[in-house]
């Protein structure tokens, strides 16, 4: 019921709205010619427009004291100091623009309303020299700006350092899964076949003998050491998910049958950003950032940047995957498993 | 068939009409206002079927926008409109998301696609160019209830027990290929391609209608270069979709498979639902690909009629030739180019070949350079103008300030190295927002409040459009100018509740601010809907023929005119389409139809 009053009261509302401006449309149609009024209306028009603009850029100045302060530190990644100072100067340039042609914009509408019966507009259609320049520098421009931007694109994407560490992190709804190599520094071969939620949540097969000493994580959390390069080999169970990477500026999907890889090179600790911060809950998050379910928004990893030594204590307090777990009762199932499905 | 021997056919027919509708008795009601073959009638139909998704897409932004700005209290509201899906007035995060994903689907195809190019090129192409209707009045009468009907099965898609698709308006498989995967990828997922398979067929017929017609149809000196930008801007709009839907479909079609006839498209290496797939081989990238294909010149098919609308109503209401037709035609076409080369911007951070990727980034920002001509000649127009505010105009100006607003940041996204970062944040929504959203819907305004006049033969009230105009423009900036700054700190959209965030919960009370400025621009919406309505009826009546001193062949036509157009002969045209000049009695226009004097060169 009370759904039919909600509507029927906008609706009464509306009409009463649309009455008065009805009515306000006849009285003023009373006063003076056609002409008399629209001169007024363009007048008052160009006068609100030009206060939108000055209240437009004091907003934008208030928008900005307000917001500053929440947005991100500089970037804790080598990459993403590159990253930093390339949008700062996308920034300058595309703000030049806004202003320009805005006042542009708002300064033509104030100065050329027509209030005045002798004003005649300047009939001009074309001028090939001003089509030149507004069509050349644009291009120059964007041609800085993709030199910029594909220099760091390269950077970015190129291949990782040949001592770089490696972590796998593998995305599922609604978490993420990560595995260190171990002491050997090679991943064990998994097969989604073989991923079984309660024994083997990643389908690693334990016959590799890679994988004895693999480490998995299943909370979501990434241990990484300041300084040095880490290469990112990253996956999904299922959907596709992403993997958001705020303070380093990256992101990367996670696509079932794909693997895709990053790597970056963390320069500040955990423990550093929460002394910049002055936030002691401070922590580096990874976000899932493609739309892969009702929990999308809760699939939330997270990274540990520390030195060298806390990363080699931490290490050695975790054990293999395949000691931890229950006891290899499935692994002989396997391997008759895609015969099994192929049979079907 | 010559161009001659349409007209005359045409005139032929329409004169057999004319004589019908004295002689006997009127059009019957069902083939005048439903099953219609007039192209202004299907062009009413296009728009009120538009303005009505128009409502409920936007009721649905207002629904998860209050889930985003108090994500700790509950709207018994809610649960009276969503019933079970907001259970205490907490909205579920399933529905959360299928309401994220109808919203898109929603407003993107149903309302800046079908209710506004199918409503203005349905409207301006044969009155513009001078004919007495479409190429084919009877594809185009399909073209709108193939419509209708996607939009049937899209609504009732929202009643079904498991709730409609909600895999995001892209709708990327796997998560939109398998029914485990979440309850909207169902019976809602299976629902939502035939809905939109049909749109694709909608489209496409009324695209080859329309390109046909500008082609073939143009009345007697009405050559390619005299035609209004409003025509070449809907012409190129038609192209984009004529080629780029028919990827889409069949991006749908191979998705269609997926899910119910067992191939591996676009499936590999799943474990799901507690079990292994056997699908192996398929990459959903593919996807990707075949959905921006269409994607993103989607984007272009719902900005360039606004382009061709705002480019007409500055230079009317500058009373000013437009300022670079030609160079105003050449980047509509570069545009139209480039639309096609750029899809995998929207893929950066796929994995895809990072080469690949940097051509894309080049390709990408060169659309700059063909728009920034367009800025640059729309603020030329209006320069030494003598600037008429009508409400048509306001919504120009606006169209232009959004469109170079959501444009720069298109620079940002379009630049691969820091898209990595900005890739699906709150800096994306605020640009598309801003850009083919809210920058489109100013297009569309402007349209409705310039050709209310020749749709309804009565003007819409004008002090609630100025209010609509101001609540409207100072609106969209505070909703999304505020999301850039959550977008640059990570923000990532299509959340349900960041409150579990340490990165990104500072911002709830901005998101409250958000949420409430949407409620009242919602409201301010409802405005222009009435006035829309309720002007049908008890707006000001139009008294002259021509009450804008257009220049176009569409204020030539009776004041309301009949199916046909013209009464008599259609008229012939002798200058292009700008002709703001000094005619030598005073006025400030000269109509196309006006012959050259002698001596004078036409343009």
């Amino acid at each position: 019921m009370s759904i039919f009053i909600t509507v029927a009261i906008t609706f009464l509302v509306l009409m009463i709205v649309y009455q008065i401006a009805q009515a306000s449309e006849y009285a003023a149609s009373l006063r003076g010619t056609e002409k008399e009024r629209e001169k007024s209306t363009n007048k008052t028009m160009a006068i609100l427009l030009v206060l939108f603009f000055f209240a437009g850029l004091y907003a934008i100045w208030l928008c900005h004291d307000k917001l500053k302060g929440q947005l991100l530190l500089t970037s804790a990644s080598k990459q993403g100091e590159a990253y930093d100072s390339m949008f700062l100067v996308t920034v300058i340039v595309t703000g030049i623009v806004f202003l320009i042609t805005h006042a542009l914009l708002f300064w033509f509408a104030f100065k050329y309303k027509a209030t005045n019966d002798n004003q005649k507009s300047y009939f001009l259609a074309h001028n090939n020299k001003l089509e030149l320049i507004w069509t050349t520098i644009p291009a120059i421009v964007m041609a800085v700006l993709v030199a910029i931007g594909l220099r760091n694109w390269m950077n970015i994407t190129s291949a990782a350092p040949k001592d770089a560490a490696v972590v796998e992190i593998t995305g599922k709804q609604f978490n993420w899964i990560i595995r260190y190599p171990g002491k050997d520094n090679v991943f064990g071969k998994r097969n989604y076949k073989d991923i079984n939620d309660a024994t083997n949540i990643l389908g690693i097969n334990d016959k590799d003998p890679a994988s004895a000493d693999d480490i998995v994580a299943q909370n979501g959390e990434v241990h990484m050491v300041v300084g040095k390069p880490f290469k990112f080999i990253i996956g999904s169970r299922d959907v596709i998910h992403d993997v958001g990477l705020t303070h380093f500026r990256l992101k990367m999907d996670a696509v079932p049958g794909i693997t895709t890889t990053l790597w970056f090179t963390p320069t500040i600790t955990s423990a550093k950003m929460k002394e910049m911060t002055k936030n002691p809950n401070f922590v580096y998050e990874i976000s899932c950032d493609q739309m892969c379910g009702k929990g999308h928004y809760s699939m939330r990893g997270t990274i540990i940047v520390e030195t060298q030594e806390e990363y080699d204590a931490w290490m050695a307090k975790q054990s293999p995957y395949f000691a931890a777990a229950a006891p290899a009762v499935d692994s002989t199932k396997p391997a008759v498993d895609s015969a099994a499905v192929a049979a079907k | 068939m010559s161009n001659e021997a349409i007209l005359h056919g045409a005139h032929d027919t329409h004169a057999h009409d004319d004589h019908h509708g004295h002689e006997h008795h009127e059009q019957h009601f069902f083939t005048k206002y439903v099953f219609s073959q007039d192209h202004k009638m299907i062009a009413k139909q296009f728009l009120i079927t538009g303005i009505i998704w128009a409502i409920i897409g936007a009721l649905m932004s207002v629904f998860f926008r209050l889930q985003l700005g108090f994500p700790d209290k509950s709207f018994p509201i809610m649960e009276k409109f969503l019933g079970e899906w907001a259970k205490g007035g907490k909205l579920d995060p399933e529905f959360y998301y299928a309401l994220v994903t109808m919203h898109g689907t929603i407003l993107v195809f149903f309302v800046l696609t079908a209710g506004l190019s199918g409503t203005f090129a349905n409207l301006l192409i044969p009155l513009q160019i001078g004919a007495r209707d479409m190429a084919s009045p009877f594809m185009n009468m399909l073209s709108y209830w193939f419509f209708f009907v996607a939009g049937v099965i899209m609504f009732i898609s929202l009643f079904i027990q498991t709730g409609p698709a909600s895999g995001g308006w892209t709708t990327y498989p796997p998560l939109s290929a398998l029914k485990e995967a979440s309850l909207g990828s169902g019976l809602g997922m299976d629902l939502w391609l035939i809905s939109m398979s049909l749109f694709v067929v909608s489209s496409l017929l009324g695209g080859l209608n329309y390109v046909s017609t500008i082609l073939n149809m143009r009345t007697k000196g009405m050559t390619m270069t005299r035609m209004p930008l409003t025509i070449w801007a809907l012409f190129f709009t038609a192209v984009l979709g004529i080629l780029s839907f028919p990827v889409l479909f069949s991006g749908f079609v191979l998705l269609i498979f997926d899910r119910s006839f067992g191939t591996s498209f676009y499936l590999s290496e799943i474990f799901i639902g507690g079990k292994a797939l056997p699908n192996v081989g398929g990459s959903a990238i593919l996807y990707q690909h075949l959905f921006w294909f269409l994607g993103h010149p989607e984007v272009y098919i719902i900005m360039l009629p606004g382009m061709g609308m705002a480019s007409e109503i500055l230079s009317t209401n500058s009373r000013k030739p437009i300022f670079g037709y030609f160079a105003m035609i050449i980047s509509l076409v570069g545009i139209t180019v480039l639309a096609f080369l750029v899809w995998a911007h929207h893929m950066f951070v796929t994995g895809m070949s990072p080469f690949l990727g940097s051509i894309f980034v080049l390709l990408t920002l060169l659309i700059a350079v063909p728009s920034a001509v367009k800025v640059f000649n729309w603020l030329t127009t209006i320069w030494k103008g003598n600037l008429r505010f009508t409400p048509a105009m306001m919504f120009a100006l606006g169209f232009v300030s959004l469109f170079i607003s959501g444009g720069l940041t298109g620079i940002f996204l379009g630049n691969s190295a820091l898209d990595i970062h900005l890739h699906d944040t709150y800096f994306v929504v605020a640009h598309f927002h801003i850009v083919m959203g809210v920058s489109a819907f100013f297009g569309m305004f402007a349209g409705i409040y310039h050709w209310y006049p020749k749709m309804f033969g009565r003007f819409m009230n004008k002090p609630l459009a100025y209010i609509h105009f101001f609540a409207t423009f100072i609106g969209a900036y505070l909703i999304f100018w505020p999301m850039h700054y959550e977008g640059i700190a990570g923000m990532p959209r299509r959340y349900y509740d960041f409150s579990a965030w340490e990165s990104f919960k500072n911002y709830g009370s901005l998101n409250a601010f958000i949420s409430i400025v949407v409620i009242i621009v919602f409201f301010a919406q409802l405005l222009f809907v009435y006035n829309f309505f309720a002007s049908i009826w008890k707006g000001r009546k139009m008294t002259t023929q021509n009450p804008w001193g257009s220049t176009t062949l569409e204020w030539t036509t009776p004041i309301n005119p009949g199916h046909g157009n013209w009464e008599g002969d259609i008229p012939e045209v002798y200058r292009w389409a700008y002709d703001y000049k000094d005619d030598g009695n005073g006025n400030d226009f000269v109509p196309q139809t006006t012959p050259l004097k002698p001596g004078e060169e036409s343009h």
